[in-house]
């Protein structure tokens, strides 16, 4: 256990002096990583270091999800290094962005292709040749309402051999203009994702709070998780119906469409917005939810339940829905914890990995949200992880709005303390929402990392269509639901 | 067997859930208290000139206007996150955000507010209505939206907005579609795809730009990773402002364009001067109609019916 105390420790939604983060040689920043992952700990985050001076250094974050602990380390300025990806799969994404950000080479790294800030067509794709092989190129324009990206499938027949999903058409320049614009970056960091206004409007309070030691009280916390699980509701609720419409089953589309604009309404009712945009403020939450509201909302959940129900029934009853849903798509559980995946798409695949449990913050250290956890890793077990989490989060709201804390809606900010570092973990409907902010000697904004858990997850799409039928590949698509916008920032 | 239990079982849940397509445009929609319409500037009110409101707004949809004589605050809807800052931070109360749903123009500049009023689209020429007033096929574009405006696009084909049932309907490729539907700043890596898609719809046709992002670049507007909004680059007949718009506010704004919108349902926006606050207009025709015939057997008056 030598290598940990080259680790500094926090825990979710913590700041510490960016001194205190131990600075090693490359080589050893590379092992402890390493070791510490072979003990269970998990990749949050590995990242460039320093404020946007060169040269860099790398910088990494581990979680203890059993523990709820943080660690982090650092590297010396490098330009090049041995890639993490070949012993760590987990880190192959956040190599390439490290060399697409800063020319930082990973050398050995087996795909080294730019992440988000070249058009798809200047890349090289993976290319297999042989008789009757042929290739699909879909996107970035599809064929619904949904954001551009780039899908590129070697096929044998209807076979999928291979499937290279290419992004970035969605890049915005989110990060740089939330580390130069700290005034107005809320209304920023709720358009990072817009169904994840909510997880990433929160981690971005809390990642700016903690660099200013501002700590919202009980009953800002008991709002915002409100929100929070409100967001999941309409999430989880409206991919059940575009599951359900993605294998034709149109009633239960239907239901569970029209399910999902009560659970937008009630966001609306409390913030005025059916996305909570505007609802979270720094320092607490811009609007309470009065008595009358209260069980308004409260009546309208007791309704949703019992439709919620009824309609999973009907739905899950089908043995004709079952048979398409299962053995679709199916990531191993060994593939999950090599990927490092996050949310429910990991607790799909075995992995009992969730931020309200292992690191809670706010409301979720005292009112608990028992997770789920399936084994198939199938559209199945995805789809039904959104049914029954959507229940444990119904019965949350009901008690929480039952006895909603006392206290301020929120408090007063002061000024960013010097040379900090904080990182801020949300379970967002999708997974594990992280933003990390830097501050410099004048207690301004000197870096801001945002990693949505799509980042962590689209690999995973890739590779569950694998020996699957292109005709499978909407379906299994879907059944993740990731971020296009989240991915590219 | 099996198969016979789940499908009364269906048919079971179908009688459960009843009817719930919404009676839009018919019967004026309702919106909760906090919900934020269109902005309304009274300049009368903003006498102290503390200019408060444009310090909060986080896109500078708030300007003072040039006119010499004196001062006028303008809000840019196009630019506008509704996130009601301004008005919480006015003293004088000079800025509301009503629960009027109503928000699109057809020109740019008919986004910006100075008064209780607004300048709404109006409909599409009459060869244009003529061949899209009945049947308008769009292709949804995102070009780096956040998902919320593309959400917002799918919840109306959803039971209770039905968008299918004023005949429109969102189409696969530019090619079976009459105009494009726009959402996102229209970020760099975006901009050929677009293009091809504008370019792949056969003429005549419009372009439709929903939310802050594709008319302004809303908050990301001050990065450079874009082209500040759908407009820079193809030419934009229909402007739907908002963070994300309110289905209803898109509908609103869809069934303007093409002449769909009756304009005595307008009138039932303003607290109604009518019994009941509700205009005999929202009745379905037919009833109307019987309403009227009788009231003119009872030999009064049609007026008679509001009172």
């Amino acid at each position: 256990m030598s290598s940990l105390s080259r680790f500094a420790l926090i825990r979710n939604g913590e700041s510490l002096k960016v001194s205190q983060i131990p600075e090693v040689p490359i080589s050893d920043f590379r092992s402890d990583i390493l070791k510490m992952a072979s003990s269970g700990k998990r990749l949050c985050a590995l990242i460039l270091n320093g404020n946007g001076k060169k040269p860099a250094g790398l910088l990494s974050v581990l979680a203890d999800d059993a523990a709820g602990k943080l660690y982090l380390n650092s590297s010396e300025p490098v330009s090049s290094y041995q890639a993490l990806t070949l012993d760590l799969p987990q880190a192959h994404l956040f190599e390439r962005e490290i060399y697409e950000n800063s020319g930082i080479t990973p050398e050995e790294h087996p795909w080294l292709k730019p992440v988000r800030q070249k058009p798809a067509d200047e890349t090289v794709f993976f290319k297999e040749e042989g008789e009757e092989i042929h290739e699909v190129a879909v996107g970035p324009i599809h064929a619904g309402i949904i954001e551009p990206g780039h899908f590129r499938f070697q096929c044998h027949g209807e076979t999928i051999h291979h499937l290279e999903i290419q992004l970035g058409y969605q890049y915005r320049g989110a990060e740089k203009l939330l580390r130069d614009s700290t005034r107005f970056s809320l209304s920023i960091a709720e358009s990072i994702c817009g169904d994840s206004a909510i997880a990433h409007g929160w981690a971005h309070c809390r990642a700016l709070e903690a660099l200013q030691r501002m700590n919202p009280s009980l009953k800002a916390e008991a709002l915002r998780a409100i929100l929070l699980e409100t967001e999941r509701l309409a999430n989880h609720i409206g991919d059940l119906g575009a599951i359900s419409n993605d294998i034709g089953y149109l009633p239960a589309s239907a239901y569970f469409g029209r399910l999902r604009g009560d659970f937008l309404n009630i966001l609306m009712l409390i913030s005025g917005n059916r996305y909570g945009k505007g609802f979270l403020k720094l320092g607490g939450a811009a609007f309470d939810i009065p008595p009358q509201m209260r069980s308004q909302t409260l009546e309208t959940l007791g309704r949703a339940k019992r439709h919620l129900k009824e309609i999973g029934e009907m739905f899950f009853g089908e043995p004709s829905v079952i048979s398409r849903l299962e053995e679709t798509g199916v990531i191993s559980q060994k593939v999950c914890a090599d990927l490092g995946l996050v949310g429910l798409a990991a607790r799909a695949s075995g992995k009992d990995i969730d931020v309200r449990q292992d690191h809670p913050h706010g409301l979720f250290r005292f009112r608990y949200i028992p997770t789920v956890k399936l084994t198939t890793g199938d559209v199945f077990a995805r789809a039904m992880i959104r049914f029954l989490e959507s229940q444990r989060s119904l019965d949350f709201l009901s008690a929480v709005l039952d006895s909603l804390p006392e206290g301020d809606l929120a408090v007063p900010g002061g000024k960013f303390l010097e040379e900090r570092l904080s990182v801020s973990l949300i379970e967002g409907w999708r997974g594990e929402v992280c933003h990390i902010a830097i501050s410099d000697s004048e207690g301004k904004l000197s870096g801001y990392k945002i990693i949505d858990p799509s980042f962590h997850n689209w690999m995973a799409v890739a590779l569950s269509v694998r020996q699957g039928e292109i005709s499978d590949f909407p379906l299994c698509n879907k059944s993740f639901n990731l971020s296009y916008a989240g991915h590219d920032l | 067997m099996i198969y016979e239990t789940a499908m009364i079982e269906i048919i079971k849940n179908r009688f459960k859930q009843g009817y719930r397509t919404s009676n839009f445009p018919k019967e004026n929609p309702e919106f909760p208290e906090r919900f934020r319409g269109r902005p309304e500037v009274n300049q009368d009110l903003c006498a102290s000139g503390c200019a408060d409101c444009l310090s909060v707004c986080p896109t500078q949809a708030l300007q003072e206007g040039h006119n010499p004589e004196k001062k006028t605050l303008s809000l840019d809807m196009g630019r506008c996150l509704f996130c009601g800052e301004c008005a919480k931070s006015c003293p004088e109360g000079a800025i509301v955000f009503t629960c009027n749903h109503r928000l699109a123009a057809n020109q740019r500049e008919d986004l910006l507010i100075q008064s209780q009023e607004a300048k709404l689209a109006t409909s599409l020429k009459e060869e244009m209505r003529r061949l899209f007033g009945r049947s308008l096929k769009l292709r949804q574009v995102s070009a780096g939206g956040c998902s919320a405006c593309e959400a917002e696009l799918t919840a109306l084909n959803n039971v209770v907005f039905d968008l299918g049932r004023f005949g429109i309907q969102f189409v696969a490729s530019p090619r079976h579609a009459d105009g494009l539907i726009i959402t996102g700043p229209v970020t760099n890596h975006m901009k050929e795809a677009l293009q091809l898609a504008y370019q792949a719809v056969p003429a005549p046709k419009i372009v439709i730009a929903i939310g802050a992002c594709a008319i302004s670049g809303g908050p990301f507007m001050d990065s450079k990773e874009h082209l500040g909004g759908a407009a820079a680059l193809v030419p934009v007949d229909l402007f739907i402002p908002g963070c994300p718009p309110h289905p209803l506010t898109i509908l609103d704004g869809l069934l303007r364009l093409l002449g769909r919108l009756e304009e005595k349902i307008e009138t039932i926006i303003s607290p109604s001067p009518l019994a009941g606050g509700r205009s005999i207009t929202s009745f379905p025709k037919m009833l109307r109609h019987a309403l009227a015939s009788r009231v003119k057997a009872e030999g009064k008056g049609e007026g008679s019916i509001n009172s």
